[in-house]
């Protein structure tokens, strides 16, 4: 199973509730997958500054880690660490410096995400309390996407739950099952595409950043993964300033959307949606197979 | 008229309480509240009661109905009337996928599209959509009909048995052993009176029918790997 929840918002006056919003539709998807749960937040563009994401299994290895880098790279970051995870802000010209410099100085910490608006959270439990341990709730963004995890194909660990990071300010999530990859995840080695962990999401968020380091555009990446990608799936992607919803050829895996004048909402139910405001009204479908959709603001 | 919050009481209670009504119920009339797109809302009846959900509901409601008559006033999430055997399903809005899958009887109404996999397997129910279905409708019908009054979509009726399948637009492609057919006067009488059941306002003359060529019910050599 797993669930997907998606919300694009068109009124500014929404932004201050969108972790609120996300988290109450997070939550009702919790029984399609309660195993682990994250989300993806595009937060307000600071010109001139960019965000690491960055996860620790243990957090005191964050400690003093601004300074170190600061040593390091001649650079002020500013650190604001939640539960397992810290988010750092910096100068977006050093983003690649700093990334490096993380990697160098704290080898077991991950990046999940990395860009000038994106923060991803994502840990192991109840899509409730994983919200609870980030503080979603509080966030304010212009999009934001959710993600509960039931596990079929690999280890429930942090590293296995979704959102995965495609690129800098892109991510995906994903419902359904890869039958082929392995394969794909062998051929992505040879191009020097590594994959960290077993998981098949993880390697179609791998093949979709080859792709666009190959010069795709995320339609023409979305587009090409429909004749590469083998298997069920219902992808949501975020970008910079949108998101995008794809479903695979016999679309067995549910997908519901509703759009309003406020805002593009995005569930594996209809349940996930209920309680968005003028959802009685809104315009409700379900997105047609291989077909590739976008928003943008 | 009976009302009950789904919300406030529960689905349990709704189920139990509506599958406890018995033929010779006086409580006829019920009408559901706050739906919320909630799964399984009014299965397994069987009496000869009327059902009206105020809003969308998730996963198989109306499912293995028998008898009752079930009105969504919204959309229905997958799997809507499934095994339906008798009775009937009004959908006001849309249906996602398998809506009627396996049913034997009764009769399936959806006023707006239907989406993949519509009426899969059927064993004699009657569905009648007023918009388009999606891909593989009526994969492996055995019996009963479909009425697409829109479009369909690829496959329609892959290895179909003997269902009748009547679209009154375009069908994108047909499934492995289903051609179109000739439509006989007393295909159009068929037509006409689920096309009045169901309420839709479409001329029998405007559909064509569609049905099994019968080539794959004997093992052909030809088609062995």
């Amino acid at each position: 199973m797993c669930g997907i929840v998606g919300l694009f918002l068109k009124d500014k006056a929404l932004e201050p509730k969108l972790g609120a919003m996300l988290t109450d539709m997070l939550i009702t998807m919790s029984d399609r997958g309660p195993d682990s749960a994250g989300i993806a937040v595009y937060g307000e563009d600071h010109e001139g500054r960019a965000k690491l994401t960055l996860q620790a299994a243990d957090p005191a290895l964050f400690n003093g880690l601004a300074g170190e880098i600061e040593d390091e790279c001649g650079v002020a970051v500013k650190l604001r660490m939640i539960d397992t995870h810290a988010v750092l802000d910096l100068p977006e010209d050093k983003l690649a410096q700093v990334r490096g410099t993380v990697k160098y100085l704290r080898p077991d910490v991950r990046v999940m995400s990395a860009g000038e608006v994106i923060e991803i959270y994502k840990e192991v439990g109840l899509p409730g309390e994983v919200a609870k341990r980030f503080d979603i709730p509080e966030l304010t963004g212009s999009h934001g996407i959710g993600h509960t995890r039931m596990a079929t194909e690999s280890a429930v660990t942090t590293l296995g739950a979704h959102p995965f990071s495609t690129g800098a300010d892109q991510c995906l999530v994903h419902n359904g099952s890869l039958s082929n990859h392995n394969s794909l995840r062998r051929k992505l080695a040879r191009e020097g595409v590594t994959v960290e962990t077993e998981n098949d999401t993880e390697v179609a968020a791998a093949y979709l950043t080859w792709k666009m380091q190959e010069g795709a555009t995320l339609g023409e990446a979305l587009e090409a993964g429909i004749d590469d990608l083998d298997g069920f799936y219902t992808f949501v992607v975020g970008t910079k300033d949108g998101f995008g919803v794809v479903r695979d050829p016999i679309a067995c895996k549910p997908a519901v959307m509703a759009e309003t004048d406020q805002y593009v909402a995005f569930g594996s139910e209809y349940r996930a949606l209920v309680n968005l405001p003028g959802i009685e009204d809104a315009k409700v479908w379900e997105p047609e197979p291989a077909t590739v959709y976008f928003w943008k603001h | 008229m009976q009302t009950f919050d789904l919300e406030a009481d529960g689905l349990r209670a709704l189920n139990e309480t509506l599958q406890a009504q018995v033929q010779t119920t006086n409580e006829t009339a019920w009408d559901v509240i706050n739906p919320r797109g909630s799964h399984a809302i009014a299965v397994g009846l069987d009496a000869p009661i009327e059902v009206t959900v105020n809003g969308s509901t998730g996963y198989y409601c109306a499912g293995m109905n028998q008898q009752a008559t079930v009105h969504v006033k919204g959309n229905v999430g997958p799997g809507a009337a499934e095994n339906m055997m008798s009775g009937k399903l009004i959908v006001d809005g849309d249906a996602s996928q398998y809506a009627g899958a396996t049913g034997h009887g009764g009769l399936l109404v959806i006023k707006g599209n239907a989406s993949s996999r519509c009426g899969i397997s059927m064993k004699g129910i009657d569905i009648v959509v007023g918009g388009n279905v999606g891909h593989m409708s009526a994969f492996m019908a055995q019996a009963g009909h479909l009425v697409v009054c829109g479009d369909a979509g690829d496959a329609l009726g892959d290895s179909i048995y003997e269902a009748q399948l009547f679209v009154r637009g375009s069908v994108k492609s047909l499934g492995a052993d289903c051609i179109e057919k000739e439509m006989r006067p007393e295909h159009i009488a068929k037509l006409t009176e689920l096309l009045e059941a169901a309420g839709m306002d479409a001329d029998p003359a405007d559909f064509k029918r569609y049905g099994s060529a019968r080539q794959l019910y004997n093992f052909n050599i030809d088609n062995a790997y």
